[in-house]
């Protein structure tokens, strides 16, 4: 497997993890969202061309829900929630753009050395995609320790879900059943998140987190 | 029906019957019926150890059940090892409850022992049984739980809530330290049946490991010091016939899983094990004893005499474990004899005191010494069968004590033959450590049965008692006679363990019941004999004789003089020898070393109207050295750990993050 399979198979994984990257210094939550959308729409194009490569045709099912509930319903909903929440306009970070970037790279460095010295013998085609899908993590992992606001926190755990759906595409043989699952528990912790913010929201008038902590504050001391 | 199969039916219906326990618990006939049921079952199971000890030659097959681990199942079987331990369980067993028929009607609160009672029999019959790993874990660990639930069944006192704590602490790090120990055992490819440990090799490292790990383990449970602290607080805080069951029978579980893993699964041992062994047992002998003789609980002061007596055998399976290395057979034949000698005395004569401290609570209230004395006069059969135990215990002839410590010293004899020349020195220390125990255990007990039992009564609790019943009575009366028979008849004891020793060790004593006049000879007639039923007969005719004689010849003629007062100018009770004065000479000796004993005297001058006072100052050093440090350090890592409990979301995702970040650096870096 070679020649321009194999580059486009990389390149959208790739474009993945520059997504990923993209979605660090969002600042606004519109624009976040807009850019979780662009990140669920190269998942999809990445896992439609893998079911082509590996003739997979269950792939295409994948592909699907990807398109359907991560780059279009869940953004959807995310953007009426937003709107219904009255917190469009908020501008947040923890910490500044540049470190955040450098972090990033480093974490790409980090997991392709890993990635590249642990599977020496593995599949080429694998290899490079379990790399890409390690930074994915890595960087959803990111987006999530450096938000304060819960819809931020959730946008950075579905960019890991989806870093997760890379490494299963890429690996030959994954059952769909397997697939399934991990899209409807995406779904459900959607959901249950959703859910969860409009509590948050109704009891403490923000979804800042950092109103959870000073409720939380029977420290014993 | 093999013997096993009715062993391991009693150990259901013992589970059964800690059932009906919990079903009938506030039903007044549930005390006789939990004991006597116990009773019958315990009996079946004794008289059947009794018969496969006595008969079988053969093991058993292993019995594999299908419970536990899926691919391992619960194997069971049935060895000489196992059925001396078992014929000393159930013995303790059937006359603890024998025991508890009377006994149990005074307790307040019926309905927290007696469920426990029959189950923790059955764990300590099922770890007897147990021939894998796994099951033994779980048999050991149900016994410590229920041995934990009868501590705690006086939960309202909060001297007994400390104990149990400590005590279910010490337990956990028992088990724990014996499932590393397994695990060890047990190697990479999981191979958790006795038969497959036996079968492996074990490299010299694991094996000294393991030997530590069961130290810990099992030491932690039998009382070794230093794990010994909970021992003197937990055994007392349980009923009295708990008590007895604790002392005399649960140590010796601890000893039996000691003596299975290091005689029977570890391979051949290496000498500086029984060193290691050796120096333990003599230093938890020295230093139990000691505390024995301060202490003013009678309760407490038995369990500290537990600590020592589980020290000299330690001692004599350091010596065995020594000799068996060197390939000294029969000198570790003699050496394991003895220590199994004295498990099984120390099962009888411990029983005793602890059945006739209980009765002396029952009848009085007090386990304080202080506050008792004079009870010979109105408990005559407790304290007469009390101060069999304690002749006994005190190893004087012609009682059972006797006979095993003799064998141990027999043992320590042999030790110029040994090479290693830091056995040939640490050996004669420790039998002068033993030598030194044995008296200091004599003055312990009649310090304890003549401030008990002697003298006139320091309290109104001690003047107005009456005997226990009789279920009591007759249980002391067979554990006193059991002592006496096992005193003058040693051969029949040591031809019985012969079968055991045999298959540990590979040699045996010479056949003792076929000596002439029922002596033992342990190695040559040339160099030692013992006739205790000859000791016996000279002891009771000399006595005789000599009552005769006074009886006979004394003067009858009235003679008056002035009142004697024997000792006493006082009319008060108070003036008499207390237990703190009697431990005096000793405490000043060897306290001041080993507690760091201070005593201080507050003389007012002359004139001044304020009470002159003495006041003592005792520490434990074991304690005070490891104890209270640890938890010190425990309790700082634990208030600095406290501050996780409060982090906010966004710091415990950033502490995964971090986690995850450096074990992914560490694979970057290592492979």
């Amino acid at each position: 497997m070679n020649g321009p399979v194999f580059d486009i198979a990389h390149m959208l994984a790739g474009g993945l993890v520059l997504v990923s990257m993209m979605m660090l210094y969002q600042d606004r939550l519109y624009a976040l969202l807009n850019v979780f959308a662009l990140h669920s729409l190269v998942l999809t194009l990445s896992v439609a061309w893998q079911a082509l490569i590996q003739d997979a045709p269950h792939l295409y099912v994948t592909a699907a829900i990807a398109l359907i509930f991560k780059a279009i319903v869940i953004p959807v909903a995310l953007h009426r929630m937003i709107r219904q929440l009255g917190i469009h306009r908020e501008i947040e970070t923890v910490v500044g753009v540049g470190p955040t970037m450098l972090a990033g790279i480093g974490l790409v460095a980090l997991s392709i050395v890993v990635m590249l010295r642990v599977t020496p013998e593995a599949d080429p085609l694998a290899r490079e995609d379990l790399a890409f899908a390690l930074s994915v993590l890595l960087l959803g992992l990111l987006i999530m320790v450096t938000r304060r606001n819960a819809v931020s926190q959730v946008v950075g755990f579905m960019s890991l879900e989806n870093g997760l759906v890379l490494a299963a595409t890429g690996a030959k043989g994954m059952p769909l059943v397997v697939e399934i699952s991990v899209a409807f528990s995406i779904l459900i912790a959607f959901i249950v998140i959703g859910v969860f913010l409009f509590r948050i929201r109704e009891r403490f008038d923000t979804v800042d987190v950092r109103a959870l902590d000073d409720f939380r504050g029977r420290r014993r001391k | 029906m093999t013997s096993l199969s009715v062993i391991l039916s009693c150990i259901v219906m013992f589970l059964v019957t800690g059932g009906l326990g919990i079903l009938m618990s506030r039903s007044h006939r549930a005390t006789p019926a939990i004991y006597g049921l116990s009773l019958l079952l315990s009996a079946i199971a004794f008289v059947i150890s009794l018969m496969h000890l006595a008969t079988s030659f053969v093991d058993a097959p292993t019995v594999i059940l299908p419970i536990g681990l899926p691919w391992l199942g619960a194997h069971f079987r049935l060895d000489a090892l196992s059925a001396f331990f078992l014929l000393v369980a159930n013995l303790g067993g059937t006359l603890a409850s024998l025991y508890g028929l009377g006994y149990g009607r005074h307790e307040h609160a019926p309905h927290r022992v007696l469920p426990f009672f029959p189950a923790f029999i059955a764990g300590m019959n099922l770890v007897l049984l147990a021939d894998d790993a796994f099951t033994f874990l779980i048999s050991w660990e149900f016994m410590s739980l229920a041995s934990w639930a009868l501590v705690m069944s006086h939960h309202r006192d909060a001297g007994n809530r400390r104990a149990g704590y400590l005590y279910i602490v010490m337990a956990s790090f028992g088990t724990l330290a014996l499932l590393l120990a397994f695990g060890l055992l047990a190697g990479p490819e999981g191979a958790y049946g006795f038969a497959a440990i036996r079968a492996a090799e074990h490299a010299p490292l694991t094996a000294g490991l393991v030997l530590i790990l069961l130290l810990l383990g099992a030491g932690s449970k039998a009382g070794l010091v230093p794990l010994h602290v909970w021992l003197p607080l937990a055994h007392p805080a349980a009923p009295s016939h708990v008590s007895a069951l604790m002392s005399g029978v649960m140590t010796k579980i601890a000893i039996y899983g000691f003596i299975r893993v290091t005689f029977d699964l570890l391979g051949a041992p290496m000498w500086w094990w029984g060193l290691v062994v050796l120096l333990l047992g003599g230093a938890t002998a020295a230093l139990g004893i000691l505390h024995a003789l301060m202490e003013r609980d009678l309760k407490r002061l038995l369990a500290y005499s537990t600590i020592e007596n589980i020290g000299v055998i330690f001692v004599s399976l350091g010596l065995a474990l020594a000799f068996k290395a060197n390939g000294m057979g029969l000198a570790s034949a003699l050496a394991l004899t003895a220590a199994l000698f004295h498990i099984f005395n120390h099962s009888l004569f411990k029983s005793l005191l602890f059945f006739g401290a209980g009765a002396v609570l029952t009848a009085t209230g007090e386990r304080d010494m202080e506050k008792l004395g004079g009870l010979i006069h109105r408990m005559p059969v407790t304290s007469f069968t009390f101060l069999v135990g304690c002749v006994a215990i005190s190893a004087l002839p012609p009682f059972n004590g006797f006979a095993s410590e003799w064998l141990a010293f027999q043992a320590i004899l042999q030790s110029p033959n040994l090479p290693q020349w830091a056995l040939t020195i640490a050996v004669p220390a420790v039998g002068g450590l033993l030598a030194l125990s044995a008296a200091l255990a004599a003055a312990c007990f009649i310090k304890a049965f003549g401030i008990t039992f002697l003298g006139r009564p320091r309290t109104p609790a001690a003047s107005d008692v009456s005997e226990v019943d009789r279920f009591s009575l007759g249980a002391m009366g067979v554990l006193a006679g059991l002592c006496l028979l096992a005193g003058i008849l040693p051969g029949i004891v040591i031809d019985g363990v012969a079968s055991v020793v045999l298959s540990l060790v590979g040699d045996r004593m010479p056949v003792q019941m076929d000596i002439p006049w029922l002596s033992i000879v342990p190695i040559a007639e040339s160099r030692s004999s013992y006739n205790g039923l000859l000791v016996f007969l000279f002891i009771a005719f000399s006595a005789s004789a000599t009552i005769y004689i006074v009886h006979r010849y004394a003067s009858r003629t009235l003679r008056r003089s002035a009142a004697w007062d024997c000792g006493f100018p006082e009319g008060s009770p108070l003036t008499q020898y207390t237990a703190g004065s009697f431990a005096q000479p000793v405490r000043r000796v060897f306290g001041t070393l080993a507690m760091r004993v201070r005593e201080r005297v507050d003389m007012p001058a002359p004139g001044d109207l304020r009470p002159a006072t003495f006041s003592v100052e005792q520490h434990d050093l074991v304690w005070e050295g490891l104890y209270v440090p640890i938890a010190g350090a425990v309790g700082f890592a634990a208030e600095k750990l406290n501050r996780l409990q409060f982090l906010s979301i966004r710091r415990y995702l950033s502490l995964v993050f971090l986690a995850l970040v450096f074990l992914l650096l560490v694979l970057a870096l290592w492979s």
